[in-house]
């Protein structure tokens, strides 16, 4: 059974921002909606700067779907988040509960009225008809159902963001990190939260073996 | 007067016990509209892969197929 995750490779990531464009486009997200966006840390320093694309990571224990009062939450068979638009009731308890700071809460009025969340959908659409006209509008294209992945992950012009199942997109960043000798030491633990003790090393890189 | 202190002591290390404080957490379930399966559509025309209407192995087949193109290694490679 597929368990549809999206894995973006800092090595890789150039900050060109297609991911969000493809994105954008793709659904129609309204504005001031940013389903995806292109993080940095590091920024300017030469030789430190990574970038990665984050949006919904489609938890395997997603907390948004268990702080949600109105359980409008529900995950796929293939694994993928989604939500119900006309039982959600805009709280924002979703938004705070993520990690990635993924749930989208479109602005309309005069004083900050909240819309219901929007969020990624792994481009799967939402509980309406597929490719009807009403899935389209309230949650975006559904290329799943085309036989398609996420646009974001297809549009990537260096293939630093994958999307699809784990096992598979797993295989594939492996083998870049073996070709090229590095990498497993920049997505992970120790870049989030460092090294641990003072003093102490990153995992070891591996040999290089082949080309890059 | 040990009894006395004694049930002072009772009474008032009573406060001191831990009782749990969270509330015991119960999952909530989807209250929304069914979604129906991404392998429940027909194929487009044009673009789209190909796989059997309503099989999940033969939809997962064009999905895995697209997922591996995203390996330059490979494709370029082939």
């Amino acid at each position: 059974m597929a368990r549809m995750k999206f894995l973006c490779d800092a090595e890789r990531c150039i900050e060109c921002n297609g991911c969000v464009t493809a994105c954008k486009q793709e659904n129609e997200v309204p504005w001031g909606v940013n389903r995806r966006r292109v993080v940095t840390i590091n920024d300017g320093i030469v030789g430190a700067e990574k970038s990665i694309s984050v949006a919904c990571m489609h938890c395997s224990d997603a907390p948004c779907m268990a702080v949600c009062p109105v359980d409008c939450f529900y995950k796929t068979e293939d694994g993928v988040v989604l939500h119900d638009k006309d039982l959600c009731i805009g709280c924002g308890y979703c938004f705070y509960a993520c990690p990635f700071g993924a749930p989208q809460f479109p602005q309309a009025g005069a004083f900050g009225l909240r819309g219901k969340m929007d969020k990624c959908t792994f481009c799967a659409g939402g509980p309406e008809p597929d490719r009807s006209e009403a899935e389209f509008k309230k949650y975006g294209r559904n290329r799943l159902s085309e036989g398609k992945l996420p646009a974001c992950a297809e549009m990537c012009s260096t293939k630093a963001l994958l999307g699809g199942d784990g096992d598979v997109i797993a295989d594939i960043y492996r083998d870049r990190v073996v070709r090229r000798g590095k990498g497993s030491e920049v997505w992970g633990w120790g870049t989030a939260y460092g090294p641990g003790k003072p003093g102490a090393q990153p995992p070891a890189q591996q040999p290089a073996r082949g080309r890059s | 007067m040990i009894r006395v202190l004694l049930l002072v002591a009772l009474f008032g290390l009573a406060a001191c016990a831990e009782r749990e404080q969270v509330a015991d957490f119960k999952k909530g379930k989807y209250q929304g509209k069914p979604d129906t399966q991404a392998w429940d559509n027909a194929p487009l025309a044009y673009g789209s892969g190909k796989w059997t209407k309503g099989d999940r192995a033969s939809w997962e087949n064009q999905i895995k197929t697209r997922q591996l193109g995203q390996n330059e290694d490979v494709r370029i490679n082939q």
